[in-house]
């Protein structure tokens, strides 16, 4: 088709351009004035707005600049990743605050998506009660303010009881009004390399399945694949960590004084912005999975199981694929909702990127620079998010001719 | 002949089948394949599995409903003799303490307002309900609505703020003298049919406005006292009320064939979406002073709400895109054809199919909006959210939270599940035709 297009005699001339009169019934030149126009308002605008700043920047006696960033910044933060101390510089202490973003981010998306998936699942269940009790737990939850879920749990953990009468559902863990404590190992070399034998297990798993799937291709017989990839992802480390020495002494959380010393410790603050996020985002996640599975014919289905195909073997090859080409650009926007909803930390005090950026404004008078910060930070994390996403999405579309 | 005769023969059986008495009464399908008991084992006790799931979250019901009417019901205290909490500290974590909403729920309703005026937030709240009630309903989905909402959104300030003090609000004789001329002359020239509805009504509202407050003599009453889930609906509803009209420019604009608007509308929706909407709200409130010349000062709600519809045109503006984009060519093409201009197109073809389109996304985008303005919260203004946070700062009251917050997510939730229930109903009717 496109061949004989191009090869039409009439379609490889232009049209002929058509000389500008200089007359209002000329659409170029109408185009021409509106775009000067809307463009020279907005360009005033700003022009308008940039002078007044600068004025009332001068009158206020306020430098702008980024020179702040590398004084000391004297502000204390109570969680962080990396080292930090108050006599540390702004620019650390915002570092630090990005970190605690990505924390709450990556872990909130991994359980949102988690329990999300579940939750879409089973509203889509064959048992009644089930089912009912999904769609519930999506309508209340949607039809909340995420703000007032977060206040509302950060409130019911400060109403806990104190360190002294700490809540003890299983052996070594305790919810007080501190936070959560969990019995944690004593990191030591052989872990890290465990850790790094876990990945290299991951990976090489990964690459035998493609392996095992090209083999399948080109001679048509399946292979299993789940016990190499068992012997690599779980076998691997174990067999690393074991011929290290095999270290293990459980740090276990002990009652102090006033308070808990050892352990692994989640703040109240974290706690509740975790779960608020991932209980808000998880209801939104799945509707999506819901609407997913649901967007695949009924007959595709039916098809696989006239094949003798099981209902796991259903789902996994011929249900999600296609579900998932309905469900990950809208997921993708969870995602991003996800990440810039934990800027409501500042709410309940845990110590994000906007929580120190709007600390850092207050004591250095340097409104511009702080919110320029924030939504920089947060235009890079959003455009990262959807190139991956977009990146993910072209590799599983549909291949059409 | 044969076809005649089997319709014939068809027809005589059928015939035969009805004569009374012959006919076996209808029977019943068996207990297992029919009635309560067939259907609670398809649902609830199909496998084994389901069997235990169902069993399960029986329990976990069960259990959770006995704990929640006691804690919320049984062991509940409604009243305490002022302010004596003493009562409701020792039934702390074991029965709720729902005297803190009957002290405080006017301040979370009404905030900071005058104690003898709560009537006038009352009455806005109704206002913006019927608003509501009235702009979903699809037999009043006619321009008179434009004119409707503009009355009511113009009444809603005269009660908030009150007349005779307010300063703008014409407290001039001849302002008012002015509103009566045009109020008749508007009226003369609607009953000779010169001029539609629009314009009498407009002049009804100056008239209002000149004359309701003094006449009512309502205190004035300024924005800084206002407070509550009036504030709430206030943000909401202007800010969808200017949202609106600007996201549509804004779409229109992005499928615009002009490049420096196309790409002014694009930086605008993408740099709007990828920043959350507390650093809007941050700027509105820390950067806006510094953007406007000296002595000019905007008030904080007016600022927060700038940015709320800044916010919120950008979502939008992509849910009405995306309208656009699901409009055929062939209805662009055809307005071409017709001549129409550009204007001419887009209000009298586009739009009205487009919008079609998009309105079950709308109303979900507003939920979503509706639900964001609690976060004016962190700027410090007096919203629903803020309202309920700071009844629990008196120290009488503090640890009372969570039956404070209940009570606001029920506000919060009866709203969002109206306008939810709403867009699902509206989904199924616009759809109908697509059903088969």
């Amino acid at each position: 088709m496109s061949d004989a297009t191009t090869d039409d005699p009439r379609h490889l001339r232009a049209p002929p351009r058509r000389p500008i009169r200089l007359s209002w019934s000329d659409e170029r030149v109408r185009g021409l004035v509106w775009q000067v126009l809307v463009v020279g308002v907005v360009v005033a605008i700003v022009w308008w707005l940039v002078r007044n700043t600068a004025h009332n920047l001068e009158v206020r006696r306020i430098a702008t600049g980024f020179g702040f960033l590398g004084r000391e910044a004297g502000l204390p933060i109570g969680e962080h990743v990396i080292d930090y101390s108050p006599t540390d510089t702004y620019a650390r202490a915002l570092l630090v605050g990005v970190l605690n973003t990505l924390k709450v981010s990556v872990i909130g998306i991994v359980l949102a998506t988690i329990i999300g998936t579940a939750i879409g699942i089973a509203r889509l269940s064959r048992n009644w009660l089930l089912a009912r009790l999904a769609s519930v737990y999506v309508e209340v939850i949607r039809d909340l303010p995420l703000l007032l879920q977060l206040l509302f749990w950060y409130t019911i953990l400060q109403g806990l009881p104190g360190p002294r009468q700490a809540l003890n559902p299983v052996d070594g863990v305790y919810l007080s009004n501190r936070g959560l404590k969990l019995p944690w190992i004593e990191w030591q070399g052989a872990h890290t390399a465990a850790l790094l034998a876990l990945l290299a297990g991951v990976a090489g798993a990964w690459l035998y399945a493609r392996w095992a799937r090209a083999r399948q291709m080109a001679d048509g017989r399946p292979r299993r694949v789940w016990p190499a990839a068992v012997l690599l992802v779980v076998g691997l480390p174990l067999a690393v960590w074991a011929a290290m020495g095999a270290p293990w002494t459980v740090d276990r959380p002990v009652l102090r004084g006033f308070n808990f010393t050892g352990g692994l410790t989640v703040s109240p603050e974290f706690f509740a912005l975790l779960v608020g996020l991932v209980t808000y985002t998880a209801a939104f996640i799945a509707e999506i999975v819901r609407a997913g599975i649901l967007a695949v014919n009924q007959g595709q289905w039916e098809a696989a199981q006239a094949l003798g195909l099981r209902h796991g073997q259903v789902l996994r090859l011929i249900v999600l694929p296609q579900a998932l080409r309905v469900i990950v650009p809208p997921m993708t926007s969870q995602y991003l909702n996800l990440t810039k909803n934990s800027s409501l930390a500042v709410a309940i005090g845990y110590q994000d990127i906007v929580s120190i950026a709007n600390t850092t404004l207050n004591q250095t008078g340097q409104a511009i620079e702080g919110i320029a910060i924030i939504m920089a930070v947060y235009l890079t994390i959003s455009l990262s998010i959807s190139a991956f996403m977009n990146w993910y999405n072209a590799r599983i579309a549909l291949v059409e001719r | 002949m044969a076809p005649a005769d089997t319709t014939t023969r068809v027809q005589l059986e059928t015939a035969v089948a009805r004569v009374p008495g012959e006919a076996s009464a209808p029977r019943s399908p068996p207990m297992t394949a029919a009635g309560p008991v067939a259907w609670l084992r398809a649902n609830l006790f199909s496998s084994w599995l389901s069997t235990a799931v169902t069993l399960l979250l029986i329990y976990l019901i069960a259990r959770f409903t006995i704990g929640f009417v006691e804690w919320a019901f049984v062991n509940a205290i409604w009243e305490v003799p002022n302010n004596q909490t003493q009562a409701c500290r020792e039934l702390k974590g074991i029965g709720a303490c729902w005297a803190v909403v009957t002290e405080k729920h006017r301040f979370i309703l009404f905030g900071t307002y005058p104690y003898e005026e709560h009537w006038r937030p009352a009455l806005v709240i109704l206002l913006f309900v019927a608003l509501y009630v009235v702009s979903a309903m699809r037999r009043f989905w006619r321009k008179e609505l434009v004119t409707v909402w503009a009355g009511a959104l113009t009444l809603i300030g005269i009660l908030m703020w009150g007349g005779n003090t307010a300063p703008g609000l014409l407290p001039q004789p001849w302002e008012q003298l002015l509103a009566l001329a045009l109020l008749l002359g508007a009226g003369f020239a609607y009953v000779r049919g010169w001029i539609g509805m629009l314009w009498p009504t407009a002049a009804l509202v100056y008239a209002l406005l000149a004359w309701v407050g003094p006449v009512l003599d309502m205190p004035y009453v300024p924005q800084e006292r206002w407070g509550g889930l009036p504030i709430t609906l206030i943000l909401a509803t202007f800010g969808l009320a200017f949202a609106f009209p600007l996201s549509i420019l804004v779409a229109l604009g992005r499928r615009s064939s002009l490049p420096a608007i196309k790409t002014l509308c694009v930086l605008y929706v993408e740099l709007i979406r990828g920043v959350p909407l507390i650093s809007l709200l941050f700027m509105a409130s820390v950067m806006f002073p510094l953007f406007l010349p000296e002595g000019m000062n905007i008030d904080k709600l007016l600022r927060a709400q700038i940015a709320i519809i800044l916010f919120a045109g950008a979502y939008l503006a992509e849910v009405v895109r995306g309208g656009l984009q699901a409009l055929p060519k062939g209805q662009y093409e055809a307005a071409d054809a017709l001549g129409l201009t550009y204007w001419q197109k887009t209000g009298l073809i586009v739009l009205p199919q487009a919008l079609r389109l998009v309105i079950p996304p709308l109303v979900n985008t507003f939920i979503g909006f509706f639900k964001d303005t609690s976060l004016v919260l962190i700027i410090g203004i007096f919203d629903l959210l803020t309202a309920g946070k700071t009844a629990i700062v008196e120290p009488a009251w503090q640890g009372f939270g969570v039956e404070v917050y209940v009570f606001v997510g029920v506000i919060y939730f009866m709203f969002c599940f109206a306008m939810s229930r709403y867009s699902q109903n509206l989904e199924a009717e616009l759809n109908r035709h697509r059903r088969r």
